[in-house]
Parts: C-alpha cells; structure tokens; sequence
C-alpha cells in the first residue's frame, strides 16, 4: 500500500521548514495572549510579562486574564494537540496502519466512558484520570483483538473494529449519563465530556502536560526502534527489536496521552490522525523529525483551532466541532486517494 | 576438538495445530557456504526459516548461532549474528531506502540511541555493494521490486551478521534482476558469509554452485552438492509433477528443471 507517492524533501530544506513552524509556534502563542473577549494589547502583554508599568490602570484585571485564564489555557492547548498527534502518530506505526488515530480506535471513547464512570462514583480527578487511561487502555485492546481475530489484512478492519468500540462505549458513556444525577453529576458528565478549552486552568494544563511530556520524551528516545514496528513483526524482530515489549510501551504512552487529552478537553477527534499524515507528507519519515514536527504541528493546529473557537462568534464553538469539520472531509480525501492502491 | 559451525540445526521439530509442520530437520553451514533450500509450497519453508530466526520456538532441537543456542539469546544478540532478507512486500510507509538500510542497524544502536556517522557510513557502503546507492533518497513505495529486494539485501548487509537468511529472496524478480540477486549471494559467500536461501528454481543451486537441502512435508530428504542431488527423478519426486531437465551448451554446468506437459 502507498500512501504518499511524493519523495519526502531534501535534509536542509526541512531543517529550514521545521525551524519556521517551531518560530510560528512561538509566534502564535503569544499572539494568542492577546485573543479573547476582553481586548489585551500586545503592549500591555509585554508590560505585565517583562514586569514593566506595573501601576497601569486596569493591571490587576489585565494580569488576572492573562496569567488565570489565556495562560493555561494556551499551555493546555499546545499540549493537547502535539498529545494527540503523537499519539496518532504511534498507533499508526505499531499498527502499521496510516488510518489508525486516538479517536477512530476508539480509544478517545473508553477513555471518556471510564472518566464518566468515576466521576459518576464521586471519585477524586486522581481516580478519574486513571480510569480514563484504563478505559483507553481496554477500548484500544479491544480494538487490536478484534480486528487480528478477523484475520484480515485490510487496513479498514482495524479501523471498522475501532468504530465499533467507539459506538459501543458512546452507548456506555449514555448509560452513564442515564443513570447519573441529573441535579449535580450528570451536568458534569455532561459539560467535561464537551470538550471545550473554555475553563482551562493551570491544573488543566498540568494535566494535559504531565503524561505528555513524559510520554513523548519516552516516544521520542525510542523513536529509531519504534519505527522498526512499521516493518512488521517479524522484521522488526529479526532486526533485533524486543517486538512485543516495545509495543506494549508505545500503546502505553500513546493511550496515557491520550487519556490526559480527554480528561482536559473531552474527546477532540480528528487531530491524531491529521497531522501525523501532514508531518510525513512534508517531512518523511526519519524518525526524530518526524516527531518534533508532529508535535509541533499538532500544536499549532489545535491552538490555531482554539483561537478560531473563542473569538469567531459570541458563543464558544466546541473544540472537537472545529476539528471534526475540517477532519471529516480530510479523511475522505485519503480514502479517496488510497481507493486506486492495494489496501491490502 | 569441537569445531563451531556458523549456524548447526539439530533434530529441528515444529508442531502447529497437531500438525508437524518440521520433522527432525538438521543440517548444518559453515562461514563461506551457500545453502539452497528446496521444496515444494508447503513442505515446511517458510516455517524453518522463521525457527532459523528465532521467531518460532521448535518443540524439539536447536538452532544454534555461532555455537549458542538461539533460546539463550536475545533478540539483538540473535540480530547481531544472523540477517533476515524477506520477501520484497508493500510497506505502508514512505521510508527512504536509506532509512530502510539504516535500520539495519538497529542491533548496533542502544535502546534510546539513534544512528551514529558510524552506522551511516556502513549503510553508505552496503548500499553500495548492493547497487543501490543512488536510489537512497528514494521512498521505498516508488522503487521497483527488484530495486526493493536489492535494497533489503543491502539492510541485512548494514546489519553486518556472519549468517544471512534469505526468503524467497527471486520470487518476485525478472531474470535481469534475479541475475543481481544472485551474483550478490556468490559475492557474500566469497566474502566469508554463511547465506541460506529458500527457492523454488533449482537451477539457481546450480547456478551459485551451492548445497542443496530438499524439504518435502517437513522433512529434510536429502542434502549435498545441486549436481549430486538434483538430478530429474529426485526433481520429479520432490514437486510430485513430471519434469524435463534442460542443460546449457557450455561447461558451466546450469541445469534447469521445467514441467512437462506432454
């Protein structure tokens, strides 16, 4: 099966084209500062960031907005988008499937069923995150179990099995919320599971940032033995990588990031697999820069989304609205595309 | 004195589902040898291939590499010592086919290391040897098969292992290419290599000048020199189909086998 025909680009224009998006990165995130309802000069960011005219009229607001409300909010979104991505960009490998994303495994779903599940007990943010990484966990086993118990080699099985755990833990996820209190928990449920950026906090954005950081680290020092994954078992094998130990690593930190994402910013679909197909597309796939640009990409993407969603119109448009609109017509568009090749 | 043999298989048993698939297989090569591996579809191939890897664990007998047994080896140290070249397939990812040979050399790399210059220049040279240099900045998706089979060669030649298996390595390739293969192979043997091929074309045996091993429904019938082994009646026995046998004009000795239809 081919999925890019186009050559990936020579070294030194990519190092160049990398440097420019990690800048933009930087560039937006502090033009971001100074989106949102409440108008913040870009001056204004400067004086409060650099400590200067610290006895400007309306300063303790300005810094209020800044520091408790874009700041983590910025933070939580860069997290969550180069989160997913990485994430997308794992299972696509250790599936050997370029359609394999966080949400169409079906993980973004378990994961959104275990969080509802323990919030629905009463359980502390603790127990919810960790019930949502189980609920990934189990969607995304279920997912693989039942896609190789079909024996088939076409790459839609895994992402067909991967729907159907999505509809079934949706179904669970409305169970949940049947049963739930509708005075006090099933608002909750309700309102987490949306997924919006809205009331992000500083302890959001730990959230999102803790499994990813680290998950990402963990991705990024195996990356040159994980790609060995996208060979196949056993050439992965007879090149000397411990295939089964590996796997069960990426699909650890890739679902524990993506968990983190869901329990912040309930289940944004679309992002892990977009931009890992973006990243290959102008990158290739040597491995390290294939991460960094992923990550970066991710981010840029979801923050990009994010400021769309809070400035566009008076009411907040959902994050994963955003996403699924320019996702779904990009995920024809590889169908489409890949209809003319071997599929199997 | 107990000589160690570059890879020695010994009374070699595989089971699946009730069914043995190897039965008390043993053979055994030394640095510079050329094995043939001959047998009809489903005499138990492609199975031993997976056990000389150690990706499928014998229910009786060893393989061992350079004197250890494989099941006291880890996959890198099994990698070190022997190189696997599959059949050319699709791969669902665009590498280059010099991020292709440089995985070769992941055996050589820690676990959270990346490629050295070291590795990259020894991925330079085999793809050198192997003809395929100036395709590196190729994606793998875009080459041809033969240039792909050509470039595994040159991932398992990166991989820098005494003993190297081969798949099936023609099975896919036209007679030019095939020709390249091959001339590959004598050239790895004479560089000290042990090679061990599976085909289904007896006159490549004859061709590299190589042992032969017959495989026929998981066991081994017979094992020597092509010219001793492969004549006509042994040909027909083994494919269980009637068969002529071809020879070339000069003293080169090629033999080759076609099915008789008359």
């Amino acid at each position: 099966m081919k999925f890019w025909r186009a050559p990936p680009a020579a070294d030194a224009e990519t190092h160049g084209l990398l440097l420019a998006l990690v800048a933009a990165l930087v560039a937006l995130a502090l033009a971001s500062l100074a989106i949102g309802r409440y108008p913040l000069s870009l001056e204004t960011i400067a004086d409060i960031l650099l400590g200067r005219d610290i006895d400007a009229p309306g300063r303790a607001t300005a810094e209020t907005i800044l520091f408790l409300v874009r700041l983590p909010r910025i933070a939580t979104a860069i997290m969550i988008g180069a989160g997913l991505s990485l994430a997308g960009a794992a299972y696509q490998t250790v599936f050997r499937n370029p359609m394999a994303s966080p949400a169409l495994l079906g993980v973004s779903a378990g994961a959104g069923f275990g969080a509802s599940l323990a919030l629905l007990l009463h359980l502390p943010t603790l127990a919810v995150e960790a019930a949502a990484f189980c609920g990934g966990l189990a969607a995304v086993a279920a997912s693989y179990l039942a896609a190789r118990s079909t024996r088939s080699h076409s790459l839609l099985t895994l992402v067909l099995c991967g729907m159907v755990m999505s509809a079934l833990f949706q179904a669970l996820i409305s169970l949940v919320k049947y049963v739930a209190d509708p005075v006090d928990t099933l608002a909750t449920i309700t309102f987490w599971l949306m997924g919006s950026l809205a009331k992000a906090n500083a302890a959001d954005a730990a959230t999102a940032a803790a499994p990813t950081v680290l998950g990402g680290a963990i991705l990024f020092a195996l990356r040159w033995r994980i790609a060995l994954l996208a060979l196949g078992d056993h050439e992965a094998a007879a090149l000397g990588a411990d295939v089964a130990r590996l796997r069960a690593m990426v699909i650890l930190c890739a679902t524990a990031m993506t968990a983190a994402t869901v329990c912040v910013a309930g289940i944004v679909g679309w992002v892990g697999l977009l931009v890992p197909h973006i990243a290959r597309m102008l990158f290739g796939m040597e491995p390290g820069r294939a991460m960094i640009a992923t990550a970066t990409m991710g981010a840029l993407f979801v923050l990009g989304v994010d400021d769309v969603a809070r400035s566009a119109s008076i009411i907040e448009i959902p994050l994963g609205v955003m996403t699924a609109v320019i996702g779904a017509p990009f995920f024809l568009f590889l169908v489409t595309r890949a209809r003319g090749e071997q599929w199997s | 004195m107990v000589v160690t043999r570059a890879i020695e298989i010994d009374n070699l048993c595989f089971r699946r589902a009730e069914r043995l698939v190897l039965d008390s297989v043993s053979f055994a090569l030394d640095a510079g040898e050329l094995l043939v591996l001959l047998g009809p579809n489903g005499a138990g191939k492609s199975t031993l291939v997976h056990c000389l890897l150690g990706l499928a664990a014998p229910e009786r007998g060893h393989v061992r590499a350079l004197g250890d047994d494989l099941r006291s080896l880890t996959r890198r140290e099994i990698a070190k010592r022997i190189a696997y070249v599959p059949q050319s397939g699709h791969s669902a990812f665009a590498f280059t086919l010099e991020q292709m040979v440089l995985m070769g050399r992941s055996a050589h790399i820690d676990g959270a290391g990346s490629p050295s210059a070291e590795d990259r220049d020894i991925a330079r040279r085999a793809m050198i040897d192997a003809g395929v240099d100036h395709l590196r900045k190729k994606a793998f998706t875009q080459i041809s098969g033969g240039e792909r089979q050509l470039a595994l060669i040159a991932r398992a030649l990166a991989q820098d292992a005494p003993i190297i298996v081969m798949d099936e390595p023609t099975s896919s390739l036209d007679l030019g290419n095939q020709g390249r293969v091959l001339d590959l192979m004598r050239k790895l043997a004479a560089n000290g290599k042990s090679v061990i091929m599976t085909t289904h074309l007896p006159d490549q045996a004859f061709n590299l000048k190589a042992r032969v091993a017959l495989l026929r429904d998981g066991r081994m019938i017979a094992e020597g020199p092509a010219e001793a082994i492969c004549d006509l009646s042994a040909m027909s026995r083994l494919y269980a189909a009637p068969l002529r046998r071809l020879t070339d004009d000069g003293a080169k000795g090629v033999v080759a086998f076609v099915p008789d239809l008359s």
